[in-house]
């Protein structure tokens, strides 16, 4: 059987974003997960000193399993090398540099065969980022950055007043009309939303948002588990999922021996890990935003017109 | 104690940049270093010397200073040459150019009778197909070369790979759904076998042999670069961006320090992968190892790509045929950090601007750090700044920064900066030498070998002639006299390092080091002078003949 791919999560946005505060508190939710997180360099992302066990030139051990590396302009050499250098690695994590095109790091990701995109993150501060969108130098790159997403971190939240908020989310809809929005305090997302559902194991959102003060992330989230019909298609269903408007964040189901992926706006199709259960779809989305109808709808063999116009 | 022997040179004429003396027929040399030019019986006065009339049918310039090269040139000749134009290997031979897509195919065909195992990949490089017609370079084209090596050709631009289908194969990119906008495919929808851009090229690049590690601290190819600076004049190159590992500091330090090494290498190391605060100390401490011919401890900074790859950062009304605008490379906010760190440090920094967005991004913030930490005599450099415009040249001059402008760009892009990149009115002002010297701007010019071949007589001619590869002339008004021309690929490109205090004239107490030459620069005709034919140098009082030694 194919070995399953990597699944890759790139992390865009512009310097003072919060990309270092969400690495940072994907290692400290890794959970066993082996992550290897790339960062452009240490200097620009450190790393939280008591997650680092040893350091080796351009390779951070991390408590727990995970690696972090540095790769400058060298991205393309660091993941060819990385499968074998780093066997055990299961998901990998890309934090690209402020002015990158995380949609271009993306594409060039996807021409390693031992990888799959799992999802572009684009991290904005909503105190900000309209500013800089408007900005001689910097606006295109801003924008360039969001129409990529398929997940925006709208990061930040509580240094602007409610109408600002809402005036800026609604900003960012129109900057990547098909990618889901999450607001943020502290990069405190779930970390499961980018380092994914395991299987088998219901989604574990409030085991991982230890940090004191943040969101309780019951009250934020909502998971759903469905039993998928044998006679359903992947590629649909994964179509259906990350259509706009279903609010489905994450979704992981395992299908006729594949395993569907989708991440805000993306899905994938890979092979399905060994000793996944079949026939179960996991959803996650934002508990106002989540539609259940839609997803319920997802699993109908037959097409709905107006799922199809979707 | 006695003192050191003195020699004499004779020569035709000696062309010495020293405006107290500007031509003078005898060099007095001791220790390596100048003692004064002048007619014989003023040198005489230095004591016992001995006359040598090696060069008494020749002329004697400053050595040449080429202020924006990369060692890698010398790497470059273990493939196999495939450019348009003839160009002259380290060993002197000329490789005439290829005439035709079938002349390249029929090069690798040549190429590739000579290897043995039937394995070991084949590279060439300085591949231009647009000379050759609409027709892309497609894969069939090199499975005529081989089905079961690796080949690949890297362009003359750098930017682009063409490969044969083994080298795709290999990549694990012989496969339908591949989905990036620097891999063509076919109808077929395979790919074509042509790869843009770093990312397409790198995943092929180890398997034709173009690898990092085959091009990073490359001893043989440093040694054959130097022998390329001996034919070309040059007595100070530039290795502009290098990584310098230690082993590659170690290489180069014990390479340049033989007694018979010919040129004075002045390495940049690349602002990547660390912070301001890192780079600037790394570039202290690697200044204190600098010996007289491995100059250390400035820093090299991308702001923004190339213009022919669509990748250099412009100011409205962008780019002529609609392409979207460039890309960054480095934030503002590192910029301004290096910038204003490296003036309180006194770090020389040379910042590679080819848009004129990027050159306007690099001047505000230089202007900033200036206001934070102001320093009288930086030396702050845009290099390549081909678009810059004449208030952004009058901006660089109140700041105190010189510019390393392209004229050879002229010559080999020109045509399509015309046609396609920036259309007719910014192609005639681009490289605008006569617009930065009116300006003030402290002025050097350039090859950026390996990109285009180094030779800086041959980018003094561009910066004089301004003529394309289809013979149309770009903007006459910022054409330059041969003087200028000349002072600037000497005393120009020697300011812009800090070394115009030790080179770049022929005048006492200076190095030893000249460009002999066979032919007057300023009796030739002005669109003659890239045919100035070159003896080799003289570098700290050794001489160095091009052919021979």
């Amino acid at each position: 059987m194919r070995r399953a791919r990597l699944p890759v999560t790139v992390i865009g946005g512009y310097l003072g974003a919060g990309k270092t505060t969400l690495v940072n508190r994907l290692l400290r939710a890794a959970d066993g997960r082996k992550l290897a997180v790339l960062v452009n360099d240490f200097g620009t992302t450190p790393v939280d000193r008591d997650l680092i066990v040893s350091s080796n030139g351009d390779t951070l051990e991390i408590s727990g399993g995970c690696i972090c590396c540095s790769y400058g302009s060298d991205l393309m050499d660091v993941l060819m090398a990385l499968p074998e250098r780093q066997p055990d690695v299961e998901r990998v994590v890309i934090e690209t540099s402020g002015v990158a095109l995380p949609g271009m790091v993306a594409s060039a990701v996807s021409l390693l065969l031992p990888y799959r995109i799992d999802g572009i993150v684009v991290m904005v501060d909503v105190e900000t980022v309209r500013t800089m969108a408007g900005d001689a130098y910097l606006g295109d790159t801003i924008t360039r950055q969001l129409s990529a997403a398929d997940l925006v971190v709208a990061n930040r939240c509580d240094l602007v007043d409610e109408t600002s908020l809402q005036e800026t989310l609604a900003w960012l809809a129109l900057q990547s009309p098909a990618a889901r929005i999450l607001p943020s305090t502290r990069a405190d997302i779930a970390p499961d939303l980018l380092l994914g559902l395991r299987d088998g194991a219901p989604p574990r959102l409030s085991a991982t948002l230890t940090t004191p003060g943040a969101p309780d992330a019951a009250a934020l989230y909502e998971s759903l588990e469905l039993d998928v019909p044998e006679n359903i298609d992947a590629d649909e269903l994964g179509r259906r999922l990350s259509a706009p408007g279903t609010g489905v964040l994450r979704a992981k189901g395992v299908l006729n021996g594949a395993a569907l992926h989708v991440v805000g706006q993306r899905f994938e199709i890979d092979a399905a890990p060994a000793g996944a259960k079949p026939g179960k779809l996991v959803v996650i989305g934002l508990r106002a935003r989540l539609d259940r109808h839609a997803v319920a709808e997802a699993l109908q063999p037959r097409l709905s017109t107006s799922l199809r116009n979707g | 104690m006695t003192p050191s022997p003195i020699t004499i040179f004779r020569a035709r004429r000696i062309l010495t940049m020293n405006p107290a003396r500007p031509e003078a027929t005898h060099v007095a040399v001791r220790d390596g270093r100048i003692l004064g030019t002048g007619p014989l019986e003023e040198l005489a006065g230095w004591g016992t010397y001995t006359l040598d009339d090696s060069f008494a049918d020749k002329v004697l310039m400053p050595g040449f200073v080429e202020g924006h090269s990369h060692a890698a040139e010398g790497t470059f000749w273990r493939y196999t040459y495939l450019g348009r134009f003839d160009r002259m290997d380290p060993e002197g031979k000329v490789w005439p150019g290829a005439q035709s897509i079938e002349d390249v195919v029929a090069r690798l065909q040549e190429a590739e009778r000579k290897l043995g195992s039937p394995t070991e990949s084949l590279a060439g490089w300085g591949l231009d197909p647009i000379y050759y017609g609409d027709r892309r370079v497609v894969r069939a084209d090199f499975d005529r070369v081989s089905t079961t090596r690796a080949v690949g050709v890297m362009h003359a631009s750098g930017h682009i790979f063409n490969v044969n289908t083994r080298a795709l194969e290999m990549a694990g990119l012989l496969r339908p759904g591949v989905n990036h906008p620097g891999i063509p495919l076919g109808d077929d929808g395979l790919p074509t076998g042509e790869l843009k851009g770093p990312d397409a090229m790198t995943i092929v690049g180890a398997h034709i042999g173009f690898d990092r590690e085959a091009l990073a601290n490359d001893e043989d190819g440093l040694r054959r670069f130097a022998k390329l600076c001996v034919r070309q004049g040059v007595t100070t190159a530039t290795d502009l961006a290098n990584l310098l590992p230690d082993d590659a500091v170690s290489m180069m330090a014990r390479v340049t320090g033989e007694a018979g090494f010919p040129v004075r290498i002045v390495s940049f190391r690349r602002f990547q992968a660390l912070t301001p605060e890192q780079v600037v100390d790394l570039a202290v401490k690697l200044k204190a190892k600098s010996t007289d011919r491995l100059r250390l401890g400035a820093v090299k900074l991308f702001v923004d790509g190339s213009i022919q790859g669509f990748s250099a950062r412009l100011r409205w009304p962008g780019y002529y045929n609609g392409a979207p605008n460039g890309l960054w490379y480095t934030p503002p906010e590192a910029i301004s950090g290096l910038y204003k760190l490296a003036l309180e440090k006194g770090v020389l920094v040379h910042s590679h601007t080819n848009g004129d967005q990027a050159t306007e991004m690099a001047l505000d913030c230089l202007e900033g750090a200036l206001l934070d930490q102001p320093a009288r005599d930086h030396r702050f450099t845009l290099q390549h700044c081909q678009l810059a415009d004449a208030a952004q040249f009058r901006r660089m001059a109140r700041l105190g920064m010189c510019a390393n402008l392209f004229p050879n760009h002229h010559f080999y892009w020109g045509d399509q900066h015309y046609e396609t990149t920036v259309g007719p009115e910014r192609a005639m002002r681009m490289n605008a030498c006569a617009t930065a010297l009116a300006s003030g701007v402290p002025l050097a010019i350039h090859s950026d070998a390996p990109v285009t071949p180094l030779g800086p007589l041959f980018t003094a001619w561009g910066a004089v002639n301004r003529r394309t590869a289809s013979g149309r002339v770009l903007g006459t008004s910022e054409a330059i006299s041969v003087a200028d021309a000349l002072r600037t690929i000497t005393l120009g490109a020697a300011w812009t390092l800090k070394l115009d205090g030790e080179v770049g004239s022929i005048e006492c107490g200076k190095r030893a080091d000249f460009a002999v030459l066979e032919d007057d620069p300023l009796e030739i005709a002005p669109e003659k002078l890239k045919d100035v034919r070159i003896w080799g140098t003289v570098q700290g009082g050794r001489l160095f003949p091009a052919n021979g030694a």
